[in-house]
């Protein structure tokens, strides 16, 4: 299978904070990689690159082969068409409604205009984050778990072919937690969407993904499928897991 | 003992570029001063503000490009132009009346020496269409819609909504900036055009109830001084007035620093730059219709 997505010796720092140094990872279509680290490691900045609203310092990011990096805006929007992103603070815009929002990427992106296919694709997509009657509700309204879920849905409204979710379940009580890890094994298995997810709730993560990528420092320093990375002798690496499965277990 | 060399230092503000730092040391005590001259503290704020100016232009071509661009939004055009428009008309109407109504005041007592008062409707209409009534409601819609448009796309920008925006494939600049500036465009002439008539009517308001002078005779002689051309010059000024604010505005909104504090300082400073662009712009723009329009 080859690489829907692969970063070459990704590099970005902020003034004097190198933050990634030199990412080098391949993102296999339809399957679910997760991306774990410590907090402040670089994993938002790692997607900003992807996505190309950030520009990195050096290094490619290759979607298909076609580098984003290089590319002119147009080319660019183009291929963001195909992700969709699910922000760490949802990033709701606050001047609209719920569903508003969550047509925003239908009408923007897909060029629906018919309102009555628009009104079932929102309820549909507030059906999967099981707030159905939210719709008319401002963001302002919601708790932070309820935007969040809401951030999760504008980003699966268009189906895209690659999905981020930066934390999806974090700030999230555990069973809503496992309904959105839920969610996203079934937009992969059912719509065969590539879903790559940055997230610290480890058992999960090693549950539900084909590949997973532990990022420290700015760098990867153990990544593979699950049951490789489990027996990774990094410290850091250890740590995580440790922690993880004990706490777990009480 | 004074030497000079050039070092790099990466901090923000003006600092950021390679700059010469004269190192002064007192070869008695051995004391070492680092600081740069004041020279060349004037030179990077020049390149400082060089460099602003030159994103600034940049944003105009892109305002510019994407003004033209599809889709049209329609919606978003005339939602703007009721929050600058329509919403307006109450401020815009007291302020340019209580200007009208003081300008016929102060004109009066001023005329009246010389048995002139009659002629304070042309005054009056004269000065308000030509002057008054741009700046002053531009200055209110600065105040009332100018600074929103900064705090607005400055938080925003900061809750990461124009990021989440861009990757929906829209261009913050085409969704919000453009329907802002051609609302502007179209308000801030019709707005003046209220504050015309307002202003107009609150001066003869006190000439004819106030002072009783004789209002077939005001009005008379404020229509004959009164051309069209007057008229038309203070709405052409307004228009560009409201490009100005609103293309400012949005310009630090979208720029602003990260935090509550980054918000607040982008609306401050697109209130200052805008406030004091336009009075620029208006001067220049006077002295070009004085030569040519009058
Ligand atoms: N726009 C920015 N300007 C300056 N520094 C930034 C910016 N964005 C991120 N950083 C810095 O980059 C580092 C990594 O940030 P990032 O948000 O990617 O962390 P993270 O791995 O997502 O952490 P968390 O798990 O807490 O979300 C942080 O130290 C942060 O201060
Ligand atoms: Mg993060």
């Amino acid at each position: 299978m080859s690489a829907i997505i692969r970063l070459e010796q990704l590099s970005k720092s902020f003034d004097s904070l190198d933050v990634l140094r030199g990412i080098s990872l391949d993102f296999e279509s339809k399957e679910i990689t997760s991306i774990i680290g410590q907090s402040g490691t670089g994993k938002s900045v790692l997607f900003k690159c992807m996505i190309g609203i950030m520009a990195p310092d050096e290094g490619r990011v290759f979607y298909k082969g076609k580098d984003l990096v290089e590319m002119s805006e147009e080319e660019k929007e183009l291929v963001q068409r195909n992700f969709g992103y699910a922000f760490q603070d949802a990033a709701l815009f606050d001047s609209m409604s719920v569903a508003e929002n969550i047509a925003f990427p239908l009408r923007e992106v897909l060029g629906i205009r018919n309102r009555r296919e628009i009104r079932q694709r929102v309820r549909e997509m507030l059906e999967w984050i099981e707030l159905p009657d939210i719709g008319d509700k401002n963001p302002s309204e919601l708790s932070g778990g309820m935007r969040k879920r809401v951030g999760v849905a504008r980003a699966l409204a268009i189906k895209p072919e690659i999905l981020l979710f930066d934390e999806p379940t974090s700030g999230l009580d555990p069973v809503l937690g496992q309904t959105i890890n839920d969610l996203v094994v079934r937009v992969n298995r059912e719509l065969e969407l590539t879903c790559i997810l940055i997230t610290h709730d480890i058992p999960a993560a090693f549950r539900i993904s084909d590949k997973v990528a532990f990022l420290h420092q700015g760098e990867v320093i153990a990544q593979g499928p699950p049951r490789e990375v489990i027996r990774s002798e990094h410290d850091m690496v250890r740590q995580f897991v440790e922690n993880s499965f004990s706490s777990q277990e009480v | 003992m004074i030497c000079c060399r050039i070092v790099n230092r990466g901090q923000r503000h003006v600092w950021n570029h390679a700059q010469i730092v004269v190192i002064l040391w007192n070869d008695k005590t051995g004391v070492r001063l680092i600081k740069p001259s004041k020279s060349v503290v004037a030179r990077n704020f020049a390149i400082e503000k060089l460099e602003q100016t030159g994103r600034f232009v940049l944003f105009l071509g892109q305002v510019v490009r994407y003004t033209f661009k599809r889709p049209v939004r329609v919606r978003l055009y005339l939602e703007q132009m009721e929050k600058i428009g329509v919403d307006s008309v109450p401020i815009i109407t007291l302020s340019s009346l209580a200007i009208g109504m003081i300008f016929a005041l102060q004109m009066i007592s001023f005329l009246q020496p010389f048995r002139a008062e009659i002629a304070t409707g042309s005054a009056v209409a004269l000065s308000m269409s030509r002057e008054f009534a741009p700046v002053v409601t531009t200055l209110m819609l600065i105040a009332k819609n100018g600074s929103a448009m900064a705090a607005e796309l400055g938080t925003m920008k900061v809750t990461e909504q124009l990021d989440a925006m861009e990757t929906m494939s829209v261009e913050p600049i085409h969704y919000l900036v453009v329907p802002r500036v051609i609302a502007s465009l179209v308000m801030f002439p019709m707005l003046t055009l209220l504050a015309n008539v307002v202003g107009v009517l609150g001066a003869f308001l006190i000439a004819t109830g106030a002072y009783e002078l004789e209002a077939a005779t005001y009005l008379a002689q404020m229509f004959r001084d009164l051309q069209p051309t007057d008229v038309y010059s203070g709405l052409i000024k307004a228009a560009v007035m409201g490009v100005i604010v609103s293309t400012i505005c949005t310009y630090h909104g979208l720029h602003s620093l990260s935090g509550a504090r980054g918000v607040g300082e982008s609306s401050t400073h697109a209130v200052v730059a805008s406030s004091v662009s336009i009075l620029i712009a208006d001067y220049l723009m006077a002295t070009v219709m004085m030569a040519v329009m009058y």
